[in-house]
């Protein structure tokens, strides 16, 4: 007995191979949307963790500092009031100074910082990775271990020599080591967006030699603090401002205005948004698909179900039966998606790494990653299954062999409309199937509508960054170099570069650090003094105009307005923390929007004034003749007092490559998924809708129709669903960017919502050309129908 | 009858058809030599699986003969393009099936406007009804109509276009004596009516009294053709 329900079971197994064999393309169509579910959900929580446990990791290894808290010049002898603080773990002062690298490889300077390391100890706080060679030894004044990334961009290796304006002094200094610091892991210059390896330097002295070049001697100019677990930082902070302001401490900052860190923790953001958006969206239509492939599947195979039971099967064994082909397909879809997930992970494990400088990072999801993916997968698959599953196996066995009677279009929706006599015969037969089981076409129709929102929320992107860069890098801010002096300079210092070889154009500003305050709210920014009516760099209104502060007022950006719940006429409490550290009252006159950065603007004159001293400037942004571009570079790196140049055009053009490179593959990426989603529901829709209809169309075939009349009839309706779903899914991708658009922001930037008409057009000529392709694929099966064949089997 | 010297609506020599090849290789049609008059109504019987409903399909450009010689009033179809086949369908025949194959999407009237719409000098879907005696079910579904129902919405579609050839595989297999009688009238009529030369397939051989021509089938070859000289009406047959 048991040995004959063996080979009962396994003749069932051979009907599931044959099944699957017969609908294979089907099946892959299915399992290819899974896949994509699958793979984006790994791609999206695999990277997220693996930055995350890199990120973690290193930080911890590395001593990452939880607190920077930044002064003029303390003495060192207040280390162990420092120390004292409640919650502090561990402290290290240092010397910090900024420094202009003169490279043999290129005309321009590089912009950056050098950095101290204690003598003759490790730090407590901020340890470096060393790649290569060894800390500088103490006292040492011409030895420097460099950022790697800045070694590497240069060629320079351990013995080669860099000149360097450090605080004014021009030094040569020797490379004994190249390392990685978890400060740098998004090295980038104050004031930029991107990397550029090349332009961006960090070097690392002995405590003692760069004291001595920054007149720090006996004393320091920043400290970093490393917390106890579970310490509120705000109040460390509070503890270290009140220690250090007689120092002139422009404010102790966290993390969150760590530069690396911010944009690091930006990306991770971004990361868990995507990864909480878009998977659930694919394995929901998988899901769908899948249902609806099996309640049709099995309306096919009712007698098939009759004879399992009328052979003795139980309801238990044919669901089985139909539960274990789905779950083949799932599989199959399972398998797929990992595969593609993991190698997508991989390639961009390794275009993280191109641009975040940890010293080592695998793209490595989770056990937990990979079980909630399969699971989630299974479940949604198997489960919508389950339903129709079950349905079918309530049949009883002698109702489920007779065939079922012909579909009673009499019940259908809309007869009035289909009824109408202006109509030809085959456009009726596609209005009536619409309308006679409108879930049907609504699933199809919202599955392409879904592919096409997705394409649109993708494409997006490219849309609103664009819009983004332009505003600006070529509306708001126009100069093409920006040069910042070591501390606040004479107007003369303006006039000689305004006057330097090759500058067009020339505009000074000032720039301090401040606390603004509304009620309890209060957020560190940076207060521009800008001239009147300037040019160079502006703040522009949502017409494109552009604001100018109005004397005694300021313009803030909105997202500190919002920050500070504060609108324009209301007074903001400013608190500069350099200089005399003024606190004054000023009203806002304007919000503007910008969409890189925050901006808190008053007029040059205005800030002198607060911080009573004469016009004095920080820096100076300029418009300069390329040709002669290399005379400029050769002056600004021989000027004492330039701690910094900015080459504004250079960070465009690194911008762009960095958004065209990422934006690229990822629409890339996404473009493929919303395919296959379009291509597995209309594929399926039509491929099923051709074997119920079969021995109809064949009829038709028989009455003297062309095949390209029959086709018109089953290509028609998709078409006609198609195009209908089209501005659903427009309106669904506006959604979508909408909603992308506010979630995607951070501090750094906002995107605009904004999607060009073009990206409508492309996304729905895409969602047509592969529902043509699916169509036609089907079509090619239904000219090779054998009309005799079709109409012998029994209806 | 007076269709003896009629001018050839068919005409086949040596007529063969053979499914797959080698060891399991199945002679349909073994030789057939058959001349059929226009107009006249014939019937073919024999046991199942002998190759009537093959026969059909070729005559009808359902389907090409392996070998020998196929004409339709003069005209060699043997080599036909599917093109030229689907273009010969269209024209000149009409099927019914055992199953009727009505669009279910389409109530009776605007199965039979399916085929008018494209045919040459079609009747209205009205008067093709009306000739099966349907005038009352013009806006039914096939769902709401019975077996015979449909067969009768069958054959008005198939005639509406008023064509040469009726070609009728079984048309009565699946319904009861009473039903398959109406049904029988229904061909009948149209037979009297449009004058369209048309063959029945059927097993049972009581219908044969009704035929200008009795076509007798076994293994694939013609056995033996009579004519009737007196032709019984359906509803006095021995069913
Ligand atoms: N598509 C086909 N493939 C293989 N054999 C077929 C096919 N169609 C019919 N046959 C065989 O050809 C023979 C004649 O069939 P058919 O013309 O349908 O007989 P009838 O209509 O007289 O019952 C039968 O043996 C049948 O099995
Ligand atoms: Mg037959």
């Amino acid at each position: 007995m048991s040995r004959r329900r063996l080979v009962l079971l396994r003749a069932t197994d051979r009907k599931l191979l044959r099944d699957l064999r017969a609908m294979w393309l089907q099946a892959l169509a299915i399992a290819l949307v899974i896949g994509a579910g699958v793979s984006v959900h790994l791609l999206a929580v695999g990277m997220l963790s693996s930055l995350e446990q890199t990120r973690d990791a290193y930080y911890e290894r590395h001593r990452f500092a939880h607190v920077w808290a930044p002064v003029v010049r303390a003495p060192e002898n207040l280390m162990p009031r420092l120390r004292g603080i409640d919650g502090v773990q561990a402290v290290e002062t240092r010397v910090r100074a900024p420094a202009l690298f003169d490279l043999d490889d290129m005309s321009e300077p590089a912009s950056g910082e050098v950095l101290s390391l204690p003598d003759g100890r490790e730090p407590h706080v901020n340890r470096l990775y060393l790649a290569e060679g060894h800390l500088p030894a103490p006292g040492r004044r011409d030895e420097a271990v460099l950022l790697d990334s800045f070694a590497a961009a240069h060629g320079l290796e351990i013995g080669a020599q860099v000149r360097a304006t450090i605080r004014g002094g021009r030094e040569t200094l020797t490379v004994v080591g190249r390392a990685y610091s978890p400060e740098h892991v998004y090295a980038i210059a104050p004031g930029q967006l991107v990397p550029d390896d090349r332009l961006f330097g960090v070097a690392w002295m002995s405590r003692e030699a760069l004291g001595e070049m920054a007149g720090q001697g006996g004393a320091f100019n920043e400290a970093a603090i490393r917390l106890m677990r579970g310490v509120s930082e705000d109040a460390v902070i509070a503890a270290l401002d009140a220690l250090l302001a007689p120092y002139g401490a422009p404010g102790a900052y966290g993390r969150e205005d760590q530069l690396s860190d911010a944009f690091l923790t930006s990306e991770l953001e971004q990361l868990e948004t995507m990864g909480a958006i878009l998977p659930p969206i694919f394995l929901a239509v998988a899901a769908f698909l899948v249902n609806v492939v099996v309640a049709r599947l099995i309306a096919t195979e009712r007698s098939a179900i009759g004879l399992m039971k009328a052979f003795g099967y139980s309801d238990r064994a044919v669901i089985l039966h139909y539960l274990k082909f789905v779950a083949a397909i799932a599989a199959i879809g399972v398998a797929v998606g990992v595969a593609v997930g993991v190698w997508l992970g991989r390639g961009m494990a390794g275009l993280y790494a191109d641009y975040y400088k940890f010293p080592f990072l695998v793209f490595q999801a989770d056990a937990r990653d990979y079980l909630l993916a399969i699971g989630v997968a299974t479940l949604a698959v198997c489960g919508s299954a389950m339903i129709s599953v079950r349905r079918a196996a309530r049949l009883a066995p002698a109702e489920a062999m007779t065939p079922p009677p012909p579909p009673d279009y009499s019940r259908a929706l809309g007869s009035r409309i289909t009824a109408w006599t202006m109509l030809d015969q085959q456009s009726r037969m596609i209005l009536r199937q619409i309308t006679r089981w409108p879930g049907r076409a609504a699933f199809t129709a919202i599955g392409v509508a879904t592919s096409g929102a997705l394409l649109i929320g993708t494409l997006f992107f490219t849309d609103s960054m664009e819009v983004m860069t332009a505003s600006y890098f070529n509306l708001a801010n126009r100069y093409d170099l920006a040069a910042s002096f070591v501390e606040p300079r004479g107007r003369t210092a303006y006039y000689s570069l305004a006057q330097a070889p090759g500058v067009v154009a020339a505009e000074p500003y000032r720039v301090v650090s401040a606390r603004l305050r509304n009620g309890n709210r209060e957020e560190r920014a940076a207060l521009t003094g800008a001239p009147p009516e300037a040019q160079l760099s502006r703040l522009l209104d949502s017409s494109g105009r552009s604001i100018t502060p109005p004397p005694g007022g300021l313009v803030l950006s909105r997202d500190l307005a919002i920050k500070l719940d504060i609108a324009a006429g209301e007074t903001l409490e400013i608190e500069i923390t350099e200089g005399r550290r003024p606190t004054v009252h000023i009203p806002v006159a304007r919000v503007v929007t910008t969409l890189i950065g925050s901006a808190a603007t008053m007029e040059i004159e205005d800030l002198n004034a607060l911080l009573r001293e004469g016009p004095v400037v920080s820096g100076v942004n300029m418009i300069v003749d390329s040709s002669r571009l290399d005379a400029l570079y050769a002056d600004l790196k021989a000027a004492p007092g330039v701690a910094g140049v900015s080459l504004h055009r250079l960070a465009e053009r690194n911008f762009r490559e960095l958004m065209d490179q990422n934006m690229g593959r990822n629409i890339l990426i996404y473009t493929g998924f919303a395919a296959v989603i379009a291509a597995g529901v209309v594929y399926n829709s039509v491929r099923i809708s051709l074997a119920e209809r079969e021995r109809e169309l064949a009829s038709l075939r028989v009455l003297g129709f062309t095949r390209g009349e029959v086709s018109y009839i089953l290509l028609g309706e998709i078409a006609l669903l198609t195009v209908a779903a089209l501005p659903a899914g427009a309106l669904g991708g506006a959604a979508l960017a909408r909603f992308l658009a506010s979630a995607m922001s951070s501090d750094l930037y906002r995107l605009p919502f904004i999607i060009r008409p073009g990206t409508f057009g492309f996304a729905g000529a895409v969602v047509l050309f592969v529902a043509a392709a699916s169509g036609l694929i089907v079509r090619r099966r239904l000219d090779r129908i054998d009309i005799v064949a079709v109409l012998k089997t029994r209806e | 009858m007076a269709t003896a010297d009629a001018p050839l609506c068919f005409r086949t020599r040596r007529l063969t058809k053979i499914y797959g090849d080698g060891a399991t290789a199945v002679h349909a049609l073994r030789g057939v030599d058959l001349d059929l008059p226009e107009g006249e109504m014939i019937v073919l019987l024999g046991p199942s699986g002998s190759g009537k409903s093959t026969l059909l399909n070729i005559l009808g450009g359902l389907d090409h003969a392996t070998s020998g010689e196929f004409l339709f009033r003069g005209q060699d179809m043997s080599e036909a393009k599917q093109s030229a086949l689907t273009r010969y369908r269209r024209r000149h025949v009409g099927f019914v099936f055992q199953f009727y194959n009505l669009m279910p999407s389409l109530t009776a009237r605007e199965n039979v406007a399916l085929v008018t719409e494209i045919a040459e000098d079609p009747m209205t879907p009205e008067e093709a009804l009306a000739l099966v005696g349907l005038e009352a079910r013009l806006d039914h579904f096939p769902a709401q109509l019975s077996g015979g129902e449909q067969q009768r919405v069958a054959i008005a579609r198939a005639v509406a276009k008023r064509p040469e050839v009726l070609l009728c595989d079984e048309p009565t297999g699946a319904l009861d004596s009473a039903t398959g009688v109406r049904v029988l009238e229904a061909l009948q009529t149209v037979n009297d009516q449009l004058n369209s030369t048309t063959l029945i397939i059927t097993h049972n051989s009581g219908v044969a009294d009704m035929a200008h021509r009795v076509v007798t089938f076994s293994d694939g070859r013609i056995g033996e053709v009579r004519q009737n000289a007196e032709r019984t009406p359906p509803r006095e047959l021995a069913w």
